[in-house]
C-alpha cells in the first residue's frame, strides 16, 4: 500500500470538468512533481489533496486514512502558496507559529520548533520583522518555514518559485533540493517550468486537460515519452516531429522517408506494428549537422547562439522546419545548405493516434 | 502655450472649479453657524448682516429649553449602539458572501441594497404600530433597532467589497493552519481589514448621527436624539432662525470635529476598494 493513494478523483466545476479521473500512487519520501500547461489542473489537484477544494468524487487516502473527507488542517498537510500567503499583520516569529498556537501546543514546543525552522532556512535575525520588511527571497523561506514547522506528513508547494526572479529560483530550487534530503518528508510540487519538474522530482506527473498524460522519473519521460503531448511537452526546444511519407520493410530494417530523406532502423526494436500516418519524433539535440551525405538536407533559416550552444532552424527540402542544436562555435551561417544525419538510436515513432508505438533501444537489438 | 503652461493651467481650473465647489457645499453650514450667533431680527433681517455683535443669547435659550447633553447621550448612545450591532452582524455576513459565495449571493446583496431605494415613510405605520405594541416607541432600543437595520445593507456592501480584496490564499493558508471559521475571522479578516471596518463604522455612526425622519417619528422626549431636538426648535408661528440655527450647530458640532479627526479613514472607506 502506497503513501498518498489517489483514486479515481474527479472534480466538476458548474460547467467544467477540471479532473477526469485521477489515479495516483506516491511513496513515502518521493519528491513529486505535477507539470503541465496551464488549465491542465494540476492546481486543482493539489488544491484537491490539500481539501481546499471538494472533490466530486474518488477519494484520497493518506497513510492508511482516507481524508477525502477531512478539514484541510485535519489533513496532517502543509502548503506553500505561490504568493507566499504570510499573513501580513503578524511578525515572522508570529507567522511561522501560528499553526502550532491555533493548536494550542506548549509554549516550549513552539519555541523549540520555530527555533530549528529558522536556524535552518536562516531567519533566525529576522524573527521581529513583518512580511513587508522582508526581501522576496526571505518571504519565500517564511513561507517554507511555515510549512516545516507543522511537520506534516506531506509538503504541497503551489508553484513556489514563479514569483522569484532567475537567480533566486535557481537558488531556491536547490534550497528546496536539499530541504527535501535533509526531511526526508513526501512532497508533491506543482509547477509549469519544465526545468524545476526536471530537477527537483523523483517522479514527474505530467497532466493534461483533466487527466494524467503519463508518470515517470525525469529521464523516462525524456527518453521514453508514451505520447505526442508528453513528447512535445518535455524538453527545450521542443522534440521535432515530422510526418513520414513512407515506409519501406527491406527484411531486417525498416526505412522510413521523412522529410524528403530517409532514415532506417533494425526492424526488430518495434514492439508493435506501425500503420501509415505515422510521425517521427527526434530531439534537436539528437540531430547531427554533417557536412554531406545526411539522412536530410535543407537550409539553415536561423542560427541562435546561446553562447554554450547554438540552435539552427532548418527549413528540410520539402519544407517542413525543424531545428537541429549545433556545436557553440559553430560556422553555420544563415541560408547556408546543411545535412542533417538523424541518432536513430534515440528516434520515437507516433501511431496515427499520437500514441507512441513501443520500441527497444538499438543496443538490445544488438546484444 | 508651452506644454508646462497648459498643465499649469489645467492645475489651476481643477483647483479652482474644487475650491468652489467646496464654498458652495459648505456655505449651509457656514450660515447656520453665522445665525446661530445672531438675534432673531437679525436673522431674518433683509439684506442680510454680514458684520454684527455675535450674542450667546441663542445658546442659552437652547440649554434652557432643552437638556443638550441629554439628547447629545441619545445620539451618541443610539449611534455607536446601532453601529456596533450592525458590525456584530454585518462581519459574518460579509466573510461569508466574500469568501463562499453562492449562486445567489450577487442577488442578495442587490436586493439588499434595494430596500434602501424605498421611502421610508412607506414603512412609517407599520413601523410606529410594531414599535407600540411591543413598547419601544420613545426608546433608545426602539431606534437603535430601526437603525442598525437600516445601515446593514450599506455596511455589508462595504465590507464585501473591503473582504474581497484580501488575498484568498492568505485565507487558505490559515485553513491549512488549523483556523475555525472564527479564528480565521478574528485572527485573520478582522486584523487585515481593520482599517475598512473602522471607516464602515465611522460612515454608520454619521448616517446615524444624522438620521432625522425616524427620530422624529418614533420619539418624543425620552430618546430623542440631536436631530430631534432640532426639530422641536422650526415652530408654526414666532421668530425661530436664531434658535434653530443654535440648535442644528451644536447638534451638528460633535460629528464634525468627530469626522475632521478621522477624515483619512472616512475618505478611505468611501472610496471603498478602488483604490488600494
Amino acid at each position: 500500500m502506497s503513501y498518498l493513494t489517489i483514486n479515481r478523483l474527479q472534480k466538476h466545476y458548474d460547467n467544467y470538468h477540471a479532473l477526469r479521473g485521477i489515479n495516483l500512487s506516491i511513496e513515502e519520501g518521493e519528491f513529486i512533481v505535477f507539470v503541465g500547461p496551464s488549465g491542465c489542473g494540476k492546481s486543482t489537484l493539489l488544491r484537491t489533496i490539500a481539501g481546499l477544494e471538494t472533490s466530486s468524487s474518488g477519494k484520497i487516502n493518506l497513510d492508511g486514512q482516507e481524508i477525502s473527507e477531512l478539514a484541510p488542517a485535519k489533513r496532517d498537510l502543509a502548503m506553500v502558496f505561490q504568493s507566499y500567503a504570510l499573513y501580513p499583520h503578524m511578525t515572522v516569529k508570529e507567522n511561522l507559529s501560528f499553526a502550532l498556537r491555533l493548536a494550542k501546543a506548549p509554549q516550549t514546543e513552539i519555541d523549540e520548533k520555530v527555533r530549528i525552522a529558522s536556524t535552518s532556512l536562516q531567519l533566525d535575525t529576522l524573527l521581529e520583522r513583518k512580511p513587508k520588511e522582508l526581501s522576496g527571497g526571505q518571504r519565500q523561506r517564511v513561507a517554507i518555514g511555515r510549512a516545516i514547522v507543522r511537520q506534516p506528513k506531506v509538503f504541497l508547494f503551489d508553484e513556489p518559485l514563479s514569483n522569484l526572479d532567475a537567480a533566486l529560483r535557481v537558488q531556491m530550487r536547490l534550497e528546496l533540493a536539499r530541504l527535501h534530503k535533509q526531511l526526508g518528508t513526501t512532497m508533491i510540487y506543482v509547477t509549469h517550468d519544465q526545468v524545476e519538474a526536471m530537477t527537483l522530482a523523483d517522479r514527474v506527473v505530467i497532466l493534461n486537460a483533466g487527466q494524467i498524460e503519463q508518470v515517470g522519473t525525469p529521464l523516462e519521460l525524456y527518453r521514453q515519452p508514451k505520447s505526442r503531448f508528453v513528447a512535445e511537452f518535455i524538453g527545450t526546444p521542443k522534440m521535432n516531429l515530422i510526418p513520414i511519407d513512407q515506409i519501406d520493410n527491406q527484411g531486417d530494417r525498416l526505412a522510413l522517408s521523412v522529410g524528403g530523406g530517409k532514415t532506417s532502423f533494425p526492424v526488430s526494436r518495434l514492439q508493435e506494428d506501425i500503420n501509415t500516418n505515422s510521425t517521427l519524433g527526434i530531439r534537436p539535440e539528437h540531430l547531427a549537422l554533417v557536412d554531406s551525405d545526411g539522412d536530410l538536407s535543407g537550409h539553415v533559416e536561423l542560427i541562435e547562439h546561446l553562447g554554450s550552444e547554438a540552435y539552427a532552424h532548418v527549413r528540410l527540402s520539402n519544407q517542413q522546419r525543424i531545428i537541429v542544436k549545433a556545436a557553440a562555435r559553430s560556422r553555420i551561417k544563415d541560408e547556408q545548405q546543411v545535412h542533417i544525419n538523424i541518432d536513430t538510436d534515440e528516434i520515437i515513432l507516433l501511431n496515427d493516434s499520437d500514441r507512441v508505438i513501443s520500441m527497444i533501444a538499438e543496443e538490445t537489438v544488438y546484444d | 502655450m508651452t506644454l508646462t503652461q497648459q498643465k499649469k493651467l489645467k492645475t489651476v481650473l481643477i483647483g479652482s472649479l474644487a475650491w468652489i465647489i467646496a464654498l458652495v457645499l459648505f456655505f449651509p453650514i457656514f450660515w447656520m453657524f453665522l445665525t446661530s450667533f445672531k438675534t432673531e431680527a437679525q436673522a431674518i433681517a433683509f439684506p442680510p448682516e454680514l458684520f454684527f455683535k455675535p450674542t450667546l443669547e441663542n445658546f442659552a435659550i437652547v440649554q434652557e429649553r432643552s437638556d443638550y447633553l441629554y439628547h447629545a447621550m441619545n445620539s451618541v448612545v443610539i449611534s455607536f449602539g446601532a453601529t456596533i450591532i450592525a458590525l456584530i452582524i454585518a462581519i459574518p455576513a460579509a466573510y461569508s458572501m466574500a469568501f463562499f459565495p453562492g449562486k445567489r449571493t450577487k442577488d442578495i446583496l442587490l436586493w439588499m441594497l434595494s430596500t434602501k431605494m424605498l421611502p421610508s415613510v412607506g414603512v412609517l405605520v407599520p413601523i410606529y404600530l410594531l414599535g407600540r405594541d411591543y413598547g419601544l416607541l420613545d426608546t433608545r432600543t426602539g431606534l437603535i433597532i430601526i437603525f442598525t437595520l437600516m445601515n446593514l445593507p450599506i455596511i455589508v456592501w462595504m465590507l464585501f467589497s473591503y473582504f474581497k480584496d484580501l488575498p484568498k490564499e492568505i485565507l487558505e493558508a490559515a485553513r491549512m493552519d488549523g483556523a475555525t471559521p472564527w479564528t480565521e475571522v478574528t485572527k485573520v479578516v478582522m486584523p487585515l481589514s481593520v482599517g475598512g471596518i473602522i471607516s464602515t463604522g465611522l460612515l454608520s455612526i454619521i448616517l446615524c448621527w444624522n438620521e432625522a425622519f425616524w427620530s422624529i417619528n418614533l420619539t418624543a422626549t425620552n430618546a430623542a436624539p440631536l436631530t430631534a431636538m432640532i426639530a422641536s426648535y422650526s415652530s408654526p408661528e414666532g421668530l425661530f432662525w436664531a434658535k434653530l440655527s443654535a440648535a442644528s450647530t451644536l447638534a451638528c458640532a460633535p460629528i464634525i470635529i468627530f469626522g475632521w479627526f478621522c477624515q483619512k479613514q472616512l475618505v478611505q472607506g468611501l472610496t471603498f476598494g478602488a483604490v488600494k
